[in-house]
């Protein structure tokens, strides 16, 4: 077993983990944060997505040891006091959701887009996106959901 | 799906990451993971040590180095990506790691760990290939150079030794160049792949997804120097090769797209 030290959404956590934990399990199992989903298992589908010291990583294809001593970031860190996240409120707005079970890798996936490039183009959201699947159909007002965001944030 | 349980240190240093290496026969290395995690939890994999060198930051580097351009092994592909000095001269690097895999990949994923793995439908070992750039690996017995004609020797087999890591590569600027993939749907790995560069005033020729390691398209350079025209130099593009049969082409749709791709990319770096 190891010890980490991870802070995960601004809150540090210090766990026992066995070194094949995946980052997604540490999340959800022990930290008891389900709104990251599991979703292909095979670093293909992005449901997983979470932010590594801000960047977009799958969380599936993370061990939590290589996590420690750094920042994780998860749906649940968006919102605050309660105010959603613009990229939230902008998918509620685009309704660009149908069952919803993509929708906080594609979230969390678009958050660390919009950091890296605060205007994307259209083009540029799409090819960003390439790493998120979602099997409802639904990435017409995933894309539009995010200008929405580049625009009021 | 779980990986099988190993033991995992963090190595401090290239030594100390030789030196574990040394200690278990079934030892790896981790860089980014994104080649190994998903072998893992397939158990492909099943390392009874892993060692973690992914916190060696040293290794994060480009920078012109004489007539060259040294890449730090643990340069992610975003990095690479991105990099300005390869933007300007060796941009069909840059440009064939901005489509490695997923942004999120990108953002873990390491240029050294891609080409240690040797993964025959690689972007980034065909690129290296062309350029004819060296490898720098580190071992018990030192540093020694290995030039990319003599790194891939098989699917997932390199010339590394099982102590060894692979710390820089060195590539030369390019006066043009571009990598040309061929994919069935955005993300998936190199139905084929083409890479090609001119240095120093000769043309060169990749291929990926030709054979079991990135290839050398010999006869397509050969028919350029003797001064063949880009359609001409690009039926020869299947010759030396032995494509593979999958479930996203046959050996001859494969030979086929060589073909097609080749010319496209001869044509592109004669237009630049």
């Amino acid at each position: 077993m190891m010890q980490v030290s991870i802070v995960v959404n601004g809150e540090r956590r210090e766990a026992e983990v066995e070194p094949r934990q995946l980052l997604v399990y540490f999340l959800r199992e022990q930290l008891g944060l389900t709104g990251t989903n599991v979703g292909c298992d095979t670093s293909s589908c992005g449901a997983c997505t979470a932010l590594l010291d801000g960047e977009s990583v799958k969380s599936c294809t993370l061990l939590a040891v290589q996590a420690d001593g750094r920042e994780v970031t998860t749906i649940e860190g968006l919102a605050n006091d309660g105010e959603l996240h613009p990229v939230q409120q902008a998918f509620q707005d685009a309704h660009a959701l149908q069952c919803g079970y993509c929708t906080p890798g594609f979230v969390m996936a678009s958050v660390s887009l919009l950091a890296e490039n605060p205007r994307p183009t259209e083009d540029e959201i799409r090819q960003a996106l390439e790493g998120n699947l979602c099997r409802c159909t639904g990435y017409h007002n995933i894309v539009k959901a995010v200008r929405i965001a580049a625009e009021t944030a | 799906m779980i990986p099988a349980s190993f033991e995992y240190r963090r190595a401090g240093s290239i030594d100390e990451a030789v030196e574990l290496l040394g200690s278990d026969p079934d030892a790896k290395l981790l860089a980014g993971g994104h080649s190994l995690i998903p072998m893992l939890r397939l158990r492909f994999a099943r390392p009874g040590l892993l060692v973690d060198v992914d916190r060696l930051d040293d290794l994060r580097y480009v920078r012109r180095d004489g007539d060259r351009i040294a890449i730090g092994a643990l340069t992610r592909h975003a990095q690479v990506a991105q990099d300005a000095v390869l933007r300007e001269s060796c941009a069909l690097l840059a440009d064939a790691a901005s489509h490695v895999g997923d942004p999120q990949v990108r953002h873990r994923g390491t240029i050294g760990g891609s080409i240690a793995h040797a993964d025959p439908l690689g972007d980034l070992g065909t690129v290296l290939l062309t350029l004819d750039a060296d490898a720098v690996a580190v071992g018990p017995d030192g540093e020694r150079t290995i030039p990319l004609r003599e790194f891939f020797k098989g699917r997932f087999q390199t010339a590394l030794g099982p102590q060894e890591m692979l710390t820089e590569l060195r590539v030369p600027a390019v006066d043009a160049g571009a990598y040309l993939k061929h994919v069935r749907r955005s993300q998936d790995w190199a139905t084929v792949g083409v890479a090609v560069a001119r240095v120093d005033g000769r043309v060169q020729v990749g291929l990926t997804a030709m054979g079991m390691t990135p290839l050398r398209a010999e006869a397509v350079e050969e028919a350029l120097a003797g001064g063949a025209t880009s359609a001409e130099a690009a039926a020869r593009a299947g010759e030396g090769t032995a494509p593979e049969s999958d479930s996203s082409a046959s050996g001859e749709y494969r030979a086929h797209l060589a073909h097609v791709l080749v010319r496209r990319a001869l044509d592109e770096l004669a237009g630049v």
